[in-house]
């Protein structure tokens, strides 16, 4: 993924949603979706193209929780702590995961490997505690099952082939 | 797909489809919503695909892909059409002897479901206990409607209630309909729709006016939304259809939450194709009705689900609530009038329109009529998505479609309401499942999600996640709120580690009662509802870790400790998922956890088959 966005590319997404409704949101997201976070030569440049105040940008952008000012990881993994997870043991499943990944919930491994982050709820309740990988779902995780994970995603190069992996650990 | 000119042309297009749908043909439905997909039902269509192709039983088997049909917990499974043979947990390589079976008309009694009650397989979907006690009216819809294809939605009546609208022309009589219906919005607070409507529809200034769709399904635990929008699309955009003819309103929006991508795709498919055959857009079916619906997805903020901070989200701000009145049915997005509903709510009204409103206030009861989608999760056996009539007890709702509790432990209290409602304690279980009764027991229906909890669950734990969760939610605009939650915070983490006092019980109730009176918006107003209701019904357990320093559930870390007991074989499975090499013993002999070394993560309790590992 591109951690830098040069001015053309932002002026496009920018034309894009001109004048759309909510547009700020849709372009940070657009933006997000191209860099995996948003970068802050990328928010000057919207402030450039709305006219919109840097104060106001910058509010929008750490507002709402699916933003990132930080470059994220190559994985992405996010725990549900919504409460069905939580009744079944979805922080000791975050726990795990900051434990072998020598990391707090939020953070970023140095070796940009794995971004791990919690959510409220994932919606699919029945299935808790439910972990998301790269967009793929685990369900009924645990913490044995949190290893496996791991192990299996460490052991791949390229990009990770969700149904496989969750065929392994399921 | 051909753009529609008139009603006459839609009629004829809605006969063809239904009169091609041949139900007799038996067909393999395959439930794919976003739970079903993490259960494994890609691999299973595509293994339904795979062995009907190969077989060459095209045109003698077909396969339709839907929604969540609500039994989360047994897909990926497969339902047989026309006789309605249920097929749960099915392994993709069971999918062969399926196709076979279908195609000869025979049924695999090894794969049926199982009534753990009584040791009896059963059939027929409709007889298994968790569907048994069921109304489905709009969970029904989900086995017969193919998400990604109008013309399934369309042959099976859809779209012909906003015909029926439009053909009428009388906007005040759908207004009267919708009242006389009793509908209340199905997002929590209960306000009547019709009501709603009335008001928006006297809105008359002349400079446009909004329709919402709120699908910002915030509330941890609660999914029915999400599987409406996957499942059936089009009848959120058929509602908002029906909803922009009675009230004047040009422009409808679905807000519409990021963490939900699959609704995301699915609500765009549909409508492209709504717009793509006329019934979405400028002059409907060739009439002077115009209506454009856009879609908003929303930025992962909770308190954008009340309805001044959705607006807000809308217009591209920061979600954060206004003072009200004005109300936002007289300024609401870009100061235009406003009417938002809750994504059932929608789903809810082609139907009235279709069978009359009538026909839904008879389901129900007075004041509370029709029915309500629930998310019963938990501590359950049997979790998934349950539709039942407004007022059914709560006790028929956990024990005769839920099963009752999922392990040993007996089941304590229900959480209902999300983050703003309350714990509902097992002995109250008779209570009817309406927005008074639940009220009035300090609790909330909220959007519906059912949160069973067992004596595995400790109450002081929960009101801490609540308090932590709302506290990280709020948006910090008014004082009471974000100072208040956490505050209230704190006190229940020292009372969670054994550390409270009395006085901080007290301080914490009487906090409650200030944050309640003086913040804002509805996030901070119920903010206190978890702390009071589980302080009014267990009491008990918060004095246990006061007084005792004794979590009874053995949840609170800093109160309990791990064990291993003679019935451990020594299987040392624990060992190897020991994150800190506390446990030591020789294979085959009884291990030992060491006090010290242990983090109490719960680890060994995860992987022991003999049940050996205590909490005490």
């Amino acid at each position: 993924m591109p951690e830098v966005m040069d001015r053309e590319e932002i002026g496009e997404i920018l034309e894009k949603h001109n004048g759309a409704r909510g547009s700020l949101i849709a372009t940070l997201e657009e933006i997000q979706a191209r860099c995996g976070y948003l970068p802050e030569e990328a928010l000057r440049a919207v402030v450039d193209g709305t006219g919109r105040s840097l104060v106001d940008v910058y509010g929008v952008a750490t507002f709402y929780r699916s933003f990132s000012l930080q470059p994220r990881g190559r994985h992405l993994i996010t725990v549900c702590l919504g409460t069905a997870c939580h009744v079944r043991g979805g922080p000791m499943v975050v726990e795990e995961f900051e434990r072998r990944l020598e990391i707090r919930a939020g953070e970023t491994t140095p070796d940009r490997e794995f971004t791990l982050q919690r959510v409220n709820c994932l919606g699919a309740c029945a299935l808790g505690p439910i972990v998301a990988v790269d967009g793929d779902y685990f369900s009924k995780v645990n913490t044995a099952k949190v290893k496996r994970i791991l192990k299996k995603l460490r052991s791949r190069s390229g990009r990770p082939d969700g149904s496989a992996l969750a065929a392994a650990t399921s | 797909m051909k753009r529609l000119t008139s009603i006459g042309e839609f009629a004829a297009f809605q006969n063809r489809l239904s009169a091609a749908r041949s139900p007799h043909i038996p067909t393999l439905v395959i439930p794919a919503g976003a739970c079903g997909q993490a259960s494994g039902a890609n691999e299973l269509i595509r293994a339904a695909k795979r062995e009907i192709g190969h077989r060459q039983l095209e045109g003698r088997i077909r396969l339709r892909v839907t929604g969540c049909h609500g039994f989360c917990e047994m897909e990926p499974s497969v339902l047989v059409e026309p006789d309605r043979t249920f097929y749960p947990r099915v392994k993709p390589g069971a999918m062969a002897r399926i196709v076979e079976a279908t195609a000869s008309g025979q049924v695999l009694g090894d794969l049926l479901f199982t009534d753990p009650a009584t040791g009896v397989r059963v059939q027929k979907q409709d007889d298994v206990p968790f569907f048994r006690g069921q109304t489905r009216t709009l969970l029904s819809h989900m086995e017969t409607t193919d998400p990604l294809r109008i013309e399934s939605y369309v042959a099976n009546g859809g779209y012909s209630a906003a015909i029926k609208v439009v053909e009428r022309r009388d906007p005040r009589w759908v207004v009267n309909e919708v009242k006389a219906s009793g509908l209340r919005g199905r997002g929590g607070a209960g306000f009547p729709t019709g009501l709603k409507w009335e008001r928006l529809a006297q809105q008359r200034d002349g400079k446009g006016k909004f329709l919402v769709c709120n699908a910002d399904e915030g509330d941890p635990g609660a999914y029915m939304d999400r599987s409406v929008l996957e499942g059936n699309p089009h009848s959120i955009i058929e509602g908002m259809i029906i909803g922009a003819y009675a009230t004047g309103a040009d422009t409808g929006i679905i807000y519409v939450r990021n963490e939900y991508p699959l609704a995301v795709k699915h609500l765009s498919i549909a409508l492209a194709q709504a717009r793509e055959l006329g019934l979405v857009g400028r002059s409907i079916l060739g009439t002077n009705f115009s209506f454009e619906i856009d879609l908003v997805k929303g930025a992962g903020a909770f308190v954008c689900g009340e309805e001044t901070a959705l607006i807000r989200s809308i217009e591209g701000k920061m979600g954060e609530p206004r003072q009200r009145p004005p109300f936002p049915i007289e300024r609401g997005i870009d100061g235009k009038p406003t009417a938002i509903n809750n994504v059932e709510t929608w789903a809810n009204i082609p139907l009235i329109l279709r069978n009359g409103a009538e026909a839904f206030a008879r389901t129900g009861t007075p004041g509370n009529s029709g029915t309500k989608i629930f998310s019963l999760v938990g501590k359950i056996r049997n979790t998934g998505l349950v539709e039942v009539t407004m007022g059914a007890a709560i006790q028929s709702i956990i024990h005769d479609i839920g099963g009752g509790p999922s392990g040993k432990a007996r089941i304590k209290a229900v959480q209902t309401g999300g983050p703003s409602g309350g714990c509902i304690p097992a002995e109250r279980f008779d209570l009817p499942i309406d927005y008074d009764s639940l009220a009035k027991a300090g609790s909330i229906m909220g959007s519906g999600g059912m949160i069973v909890m067992d004596e595995n669950t400790c109450m002081v734990d929960i009101a801490k996640y609540f308090m932590s969760f709302l506290k990280d939610e709020s948006c910090g605009k008014c004082f009471p709120c974000r100072k208040g939650t956490q505050r209230m915070h704190e006190i229940l983490e020292d009372i969670s580690k054994g550390q409270g006092t009395r006085e901080q019980l007290e301080l914490l109730e009487e906090l409650a009662g200030a944050v309640k009176d003086t913040t804002m918006c509805g996030l901070g107003q119920t903010a206190p509802n978890p702390v009071l209701s589980t302080l009014h019904y267990f009491r008990r357990e918060y004095l246990d870790h006061i007084e005792r320093k004794r979590c009874p559930a053995g949840v609170c870390r800093d109160l309990i400790s791990f064990s291993i007991g003679e019935t451990c074989d020594g299987c040392h499975a624990c060992v190897q998922v020991c994150p800190e090499g506390a446990i030591a013993g020789k294979k085959k002999q009884r291990h030992v956890i060491d006090p010290v070394k242990c983090v109490k993560c719960g680890a060994c309790q995860s992987v022991c088959k003999s049940e050996a590992v205590f909490v005490a």
